[in-house]
């Protein structure tokens, strides 16, 4: 049993779901970014996806790119950020994953960067460009060390593939809600809940629902089929928008939306 | 150390790349599980359009009526004599229409297109010449265009742009990042992830995930397999060496695919060196990069020691490109392709060379090959033969020239 396994077994005897907001290290700085998963765990979210800015993120929409830009215009390094999480970890409750892309995985060696990234504190890893067929390296390296490898799901995903990847996947299942890019939406498309639902049958792992969901309506919705649901872009815009005034700023910023969704679940 | 590391690289073959896009090690698939049901589809559509007599007959007779191929094999006798070394032949893709072996490329993936009932297309172009190729194939079958170009791409190729609208694509110029075709790679992706159940992303060079690397350079083979049977006629035998510029690699891809078992014949490819060797100066990633994860696949690629991308630089938007195609680095790691570098002044001089000797403006991206091919020349014997990739022509890039050689023509 891992961290993430032992929180949705609590989670589900209590009949509760998982809020899961994401930040971008580094954006506007690392101490920010600790301050902010700090107050996310005390406002009760059951877990934190923090962002490894990249370069080239091609499942990223603008609003996350440009988080990310800004960090790496900061010269914002993995070894930084690591230390930033090594220092956080302590000091919160809710366990913390890293989403990045596979490039900056690669580079470092998988063995290399699943030690240093458990070394840090955190459980686990979502990388959205790296393929069921291409994961045999990581998930191996992953399993020895007990860190989990968030597979995605996504509504082009045929239904055996998506089985195959839910077998491969650790910790949770990321469910893309929409065809596309990360960035919110107005509306979620139709077909989604069928979706899951049927999803849900075939595993056993909880499922988590993330891309495009930015009203407390949204979290209405998906809270009933779901394990819990994923909040990134419209954080990370609340995040730039107080950024000029701010990190107390940003901090209450965060607050009041991280707030208001969390009561919608 | 094993026996394996000490003993001589992998033999090149042409049988590459495996069912999953492997090059040896190269290639692969790095994209988001949203890309994969279309990349299945693609490979399904392609493999059977590949068996297809119509469709091939089809290829064959845009390419010809239309691109107007094949194209000729050229004597620069003037140039060969100037520099007094091998016979020099140059492979015209230039006087394609669209001005580029672009073409080759953009007609194959619309048609393509067409066949899987896709109503939409897009694409990233660097110098343009992608992207007027698509757009030119697009209009050419009535489809809607987009094509992401990176801000610093649009200012530098103004005519390519303008002769993009004026066919009836939407530009869309890419203001993030580095402002070069890196970005507008970026875009098209992302662009693509979303729009991915009724639009064809045509990747314009042999990069990208499985199956546009293989899929792209199968189209731009006949260059090569022309050029092959060409040296046949016009001299009796296959050439001695091949030379052609490496940005992403679609032209040389192209030129020396149908080559790669022709043991006797040397391959070069010739990287943009910028303006040196150090890092931020050049866009090199065979000669000076490691093998990394960029824009889908496996390769050789610039970056630094968090595996994010380098800035790259180039004299020329088509080769300001910090990736290769993964076959290129096959090509490489088994030594079956020798990759050096050539500088921008390098570059500029090759195109006066070959503008006052033979009467052809080449694209500054091919000056690169011509610069170093005339370096080889010289060493070889006037009984040798070197073909030259003259993957396009120079007419875009006259404004930027003037600029750099400081001469105003408004």
């Amino acid at each position: 049993m891992t961290i993430l396994d032992d929180l949705f077994v609590r989670l589900r005897a209590e009949k509760k779901k998982a809020f899961i907001p994401f930040v971008t290290a580094g954006d506007p700085s690392l101490e920010c970014t600790s301050k902010l998963l700090q107050r996310l765990d005390q406002l009760g979210c059951s877990i934190a996806e923090i962002g490894i800015p990249y370069s080239d993120p091609i499942a990223d929409g603008p609003v996350i790119q440009a988080s990310y830009t800004r960090a790496l215009g900061r010269h914002i390094k993995l070894k930084q950020i690591f230390e930033m999480v090594k220092a956080t970890a302590p000091t919160v409750k809710m366990p913390l994953v890293t989403m990045l892309s596979y490039a900056v995985v690669f580079r470092k060696g998988p063995k290399q960067f699943v030690h240093e990234a458990k070394q840090a504190g955190l459980c686990g890893a979502i990388v959205p460009d790296l393929l069921v067929e291409e994961c045999d390296e990581l998930a191996a390296v992953c399993k020895g060390e007990d860190f989990n490898l968030i597979q995605l799901v996504t509504p082009t995903t045929p239904r055996e593939r998506a089985v195959r990847i839910a077998e491969r996947s650790s910790g949770f299942i990321y469910f893309v809600s929409v065809t596309g890019i990360t960035g919110e939406r107005q509306e979620l498309p139709p077909g989604l809940l069928d979706q899951v639902t049927w999803l849900r049958q075939r595993t056993t792992l909880p499922i988590c629902i993330g891309f495009g969901i930015s009203q407390p309506e949204h979290v209405k919705v998906l809270a009933p089929v779901a394990d819990g649901v994923i909040v990134g872009s419209a954080i990370v815009r609340r995040i730039a928008e107080a950024e000029a005034a701010g990190d107390e700023a940003i901090l209450k910023n965060v607050d009041e939306l991280v707030t208001s969704l969390m009561r919608a679940l | 150390m094993s026996s394996a590391q000490l003993g001589n690289p992998p033999h090149a073959s042409a049988q590459v790349p495996d069912p999953r896009g492997r090059f040896g090690p190269f290639g692969g698939r790095y994209v988001p599980e949203t890309l994969t049901r279309a990349l299945d589809e693609l490979v399904q559509e392609y493999e059977s359009a590949k068996r297809d007599p119509a469709f091939q007959a089809e290829l064959d007779d845009l390419l010809k009526r239309f691109v107007g191929r094949p194209s000729p094999l050229y004597f620069a006798k003037r140039l060969s004599a100037h520099i007094g070394g091998a016979q020099i032949w140059l492979k015209r893709e230039d006087v394609n229409h669209t001005g580029a072996h672009k073409i080759n490329n953009t007609i194959g993936q619309t048609l393509l297109t067409l066949r899987m009932g896709k109503k939409r297309v897009i694409a990233e172009t660097g110098a343009g010449q992608h992207g007027v190729a698509t757009a030119t194939a697009c209009a050419h079958f009535g489809l809607p265009c987009v094509v992401y170009m990176g801000a610093e791409d649009v200012r530098r190729q103004k005519p390519n742009v303008f002769s993009m609208r004026l066919l009836g694509a939407e530009v869309r110029p890419v203001t993030s990042g580095s402002k070069t075709l890196r970005d507008a790679v970026n875009e098209a992706m992302r662009d693509w992830m979303s729009s991915v159940e009724n639009t064809h992303y045509i990747i314009g060079s042999v990069i990208g995930p499985h199956p546009f690397p293989m899929m792209v350079r199968d189209f731009q083979s006949v260059i090569g397999r022309e050029a092959r049977e060409q040296c046949l006629e016009s001299f009796g035998k296959l050439p001695d060496t091949v030379v052609a510029c490496v940005g992403g690699g679609s032209n040389a891809a192209g030129m020396f695919y149908p080559f790669v078992e022709d043991e006797g014949v040397r391959l070069i490819g010739v990287e943009a060196g910028g303006r040196g060797a150090k890092p931020g100066d050049h866009a090199s990633p065979l000669s000076h990069g490691h093998p990394g994860v960029l824009h889908g696949s496996y390769s050789y690629v610039m970056q630094d020691e968090d595996g994010q991308t380098s800035d790259v630089h180039s004299i020329s938007a088509g080769l300001d490109y910090p990736g290769v195609g993964p076959e290129h680095s096959y090509w490489k790691d088994t030594k079956r392709v020798d990759y050096i570098d050539c500088r921008d002044d390098e570059a500029l001089q090759a195109f006066d060379l070959l503008a006052r000797n033979e009467g052809i403006l080449p694209a500054l991206e091919t000056c690169h090959a011509i610069a170093k091919a005339v370096e080889i020349a010289k060493t070889m014997s006037p009984t040798q033969h070197l073909v030259i990739c003259l993957s396009g022509r120079g007419d875009k890039d006259a404004a930027e020239i003037a600029r750099l050689k400081g001469t105003a023509i408004d």
